[in-house]
């Protein structure tokens, strides 16, 4: 058994909703919303016009920037629009809209048929560029960079915990998909050059420890982990810690303890990408939430907007008071049903006021619980206050603002009802703007 | 293909207009997480009084009518204090939170029983509107206000607060008004167990609260279960009352014996005076201790010794009061010196 980590919480897991509930796939959309910007760094450019023929897994969008993915038609059709769209993470984005013309066909020279195992490294690596892999499990970090670390790394996790509330599509994954997900693991691998490869998974799924087991047989040097169910147990720093000892150094990446950290469904979908060659062109997401009349996870296409996924999930059941993208621990309030899905969505929530409904927030009255329950060792508490004092540096500068990962711990368990992690963010990013300022200044200092 | 134009596109950031159809639900939007535990304040404090209520009733039935009527004009006038303050200032009402009401309650059964009624009133004033109303309400007084009015009745009404129930001694049949500290402090250890008879009867006694003192400090086993409840519930870490216990048993060992060291009686000190009460229900006021686990630590042991300091040196034949006071004013320093480990900041690797 491996050791926990400090801190962390036991929400209810709501996963019954849909744990059971195999993967369907709904009919093909009638239209798809394309955003330009799905992943961690600069935003793609269209590389289509208006009136354009694409075909699914077609290139439409990329850019010149280093930290970028590959953006690709999830549908074949016409390009209809190239216009600003409500996009789930950041309001609205750039986004092409494509009218499917109900054929759904393959772009040319797809689905291929490729050996993995005679590819070399940087074929594979390539592979995975050109089919714009970015992680799956949320943080959408291009998996091209990440699988090109610049230091030795010597252990691969594949992150099976799913912590999240609610969301079942990972694990509804590794019980339908293992056999790709092993030659996924197999691929991550190889061009890691990496021998040894954890699966963590929470102990609140056997089913899938199972399945993995066996499927992982006579599999050389992967370990399906059985992890303790809490959260943020699938935080990349506290699988790391869980499952290998190591600290992922402050400020630092999970190559500085010569770790790499991909997401289950990331996996399969690098399997997908280097075998086949077929970019993301759909995921698997949970809809569910007490407001969801039939809660289920579904393989949803790119491009597909929240009111189509959830009418295809019954409707509503009741009046949703939040409609989330993402878990209900650190998934994003939406205030429209018109976002599209994502590579990075992981789930869909729309949960009644029974759920979201919490008593007004008080002043702190300095319990602990957040200190407690905070996974990275920060004293939650203070950071807020210092933030609602606008002390923002001394935040920074003494209580390691910047050490936060915003799994919410801290204010879920706060009896006072204080938004910790709003004030947190609200200090992270007046901190990033005096930090621009200084380094424009300096940089000006230095013209001069 | 015309990335040029189409760049330009991306920097004229016009505005999406999201298609919001007649008739569209509206969704609250707000930052992570969007749930939350059922805990709340309310609910922590009143289970704190509950678990308060098992030595509070035995006071009733120990010491009579008195210390119902001091235990009900303690939480009443606690209560109206926080309630016209609040109101007066425009602030937000908290009066019903359970805090006030436990603050009155703690207070009174840190007293005499026989302490007249309207200095328990004084006292819940001075504990509400002086420690924590004027520095801000709950969350930012830095004294325990229970003990901050206990002290100021000490120094205002010094006989008062010192005057003890009249009863009658197992032992020598004679009507004593001291409690066992006192005793302790002014005739020594072995008229103290004379006055129970023997050693053994007077660790029932004080073990069961059939014994002279404050009013809901006597009956350490009821005390324990409250406490244990609370630790149970995880309302209080058991840390706190531990080692605040644990530093008073070893030192008064050590120190506490008329014939060198360690010879006193750690069972009985440990027992005695308020110390069970304010282990398990003062020092772990959570506003008023540090919020770190080994800051809270250091803060048991800190009070545990001074308590041992006033007792054994002092002029006081109690502590437990000042000690946790003096502990309270430097709780911001512990905060600032002891924090918790940045995970992936020095250590190990």
């Amino acid at each position: 058994m491996f050791k926990s980590f400090l801190g962390g919480i036991h929400p209810n897991d709501g996963k019954r909703y849909s744990m059971d509930k195999a993967i369907e796939t709904p009919p093909l959309p009638q239209q798809v919303v394309i955003p330009m910007s799905q992943h961690i760094g600069a935003p793609c450019t269209p590389t289509v016009k208006v009136g354009d023929h694409v075909k699914k897994g077609q290139l439409i969008g990329t850019s010149e920037a280093f930290m970028h993915a590959d953006i690709h038609a999830s549908i074949s059709g016409d390009v209809v629009k190239i216009d600003m769209m409500p996009h789930s993470g950041r309001i609205s984005c750039q986004a092409v809209i494509i009218k499917s013309d109900g054929l759904d066909e393959w772009a040319d020279g797809l689905p291929m048929n490729r050996d993995w195992q005679t590819m070399e490294k940087q074929e594979i690596l390539d592979a995975i560029k050109t089919a714009g892999i970015v992680g799956l499990g949320g943080a959408t970090f291009p998996a091209h960079i990440k699988l090109a670390p610049q230091k030795p790394v010597d252990v691969l996790i594949i992150n099976g915990a799913e912590c999240e509330p609610y969301l079942t599509a990972d694990y509804r994954l590794m019980l339908e998909e293992s056999k790709r997900l092993v030659t996924g693991v197999q691929i991550l691998q190889k061009v890691l050059g990496v021998k040894t490869c954890y699966i963590g998974i929470e102990d609140n799924k056997p089913k899938a420890v199972e399945m993995l087991q066996k499927a992982f047989q006579g599999i050389a040097g992967v370990e399906v982990a059985g992890l303790k169910t809490k959260y943020p147990q699938g935080a990349e720093k506290m699988l790391i810690k869980v499952i290998t000892g190591r600290e992922v150094p402050c400020g630092g990446l999970p190559m500085d303890v010569g770790a790499v950290v991909q997401n289950t469904g990331t996996t399969v979908a690098v399997a997908d990408a280097v075998v086949r060659g077929i970019p993301i062109i759909d995921r698997i997401t949970t809809v569910s939430g007490d407001a969801v009349k039939e809660p289920k996870n579904l393989k949803l296409r790119i491009g597909t907007t929240y009111r189509e996924a959830i009418d295809f999930c019954g409707g509503f059941s009741d009046t949703p008071d939040k409609l989330l993208a993402g878990g209900p621990m650190m998934g994003m309030a939406q205030f429209t049903m018109d976002v599209p899905i994502m590579k990075g969505s992981s789930g869909i929530l729309a949960l009644t006021k029974k759920i979201t409904e919490h008593g007004t927030e008080s002043p702190c009255i300095r319990c602990g619980r957040c200190v407690e329950a905070c996974p990275m060792g920060l004293i939650p508490s203070m950071l807020s206050i210092l933030s609602e004092r606008q002390d923002f540096v001394k935040a920074k500068e003494e209580y390691g603002l910047f050490n936060c990962v915003e799994c919410g711990c801290c204010t879920y368990t706060c009896p006072a009802k204080r938004n910790i992690v709003q004030y947190i963010k609200h200090a992270k990013s007046v901190n990033q703007a005096i930090m621009a300022k200084e380094r424009a200044k300096a940089a000006q200092n230095a013209k001069k | 293909m015309s990335l040029e134009n189409n760049a330009q596109a991306t920097v004229q950031q016009k505005q999406a207009k999201p298609q919001q159809a007649a008739g569209d639900i509206q969704f609250t939007v707000s930052a992570s997480p969007h749930i939350r535990c059922d805990e709340t304040i309310s609910h922590i404090m009143w289970q704190v009084n509950l678990a308060l209520a098992p030595a509070a009733i035995f006071a009733i039935f120990y010491f009579g009518v008195p210390a119902l009527i001091n235990m009900v004009v303690g939480m009443v006038s606690a209560v109206i204090c926080e309630y016209v303050w609040e109101r007066a200032m425009g602030k937000e009402n908290t009066a019903f939170d359970g805090s006030a009401c436990l603050t009155g309650l703690l207070m009174a059964m840190s007293m005499s029983p026989v302490l007249p009624a309207y200095m328990v009133a004084i006292g819940s004033f001075i504990a509400i509107v002086i420690a924590k109303q004027s520095m801000g309400g709950l969350g930012f007084n830095i004294f325990n206000p229970a003990h901050i009015g206990r002290a100021a009745l000490m120094v205002s009404w010094p006989v008062a607060m010192t005057t003890w129930t009249s009863m009658q001694t197992a032992a020598v049949d004679a009507v004593t008004s001291a409690t066992p500290l006192n005793i302790l402090k002014m005739q020594g250890y072995d008229a103290l167990v004379q006055t129970f008879g023997s050693q053994a009867e007077m660790y029932k006694a004080m073990l069961l609260g059939t014994r002279n003192g404050s009013l809901g400090e006597t009956s350490t086993i009821l005390l324990l279960l409250g406490g244990l409840y609370l630790i149970y519930r995880g309302y209080v870490g058991w840390h706190v009352p531990v080692c605040m216990i644990a530093t008073v048993g070893v030192l008064t060992w050590a120190f506490g014996g008329a014939h060198g060291l360690f010879t006193g009686d750690p069972i009985f000190h440990m027992m005695a005076g308020g110390l069970i009460i304010g282990a398990f229900f003062m020092a772990t006021d959570m506003v008023t201790i540090p919020i770190t686990f080994k800051g809270q630590i250091i803060f048991a042991v800190g009070a545990g010794a001074i308590t041992v300091l006033i007792r054994l040196v002092g002029g006081y034949p109690e502590g437990v009061c000042y000690s946790i006071l003096l502990m309270n004013a430097v709780t911001p320093l512990i905060d600032r010196l002891v924090k918790p480990r940045i995970l992936g900041s020095g250590g190990k690797k």
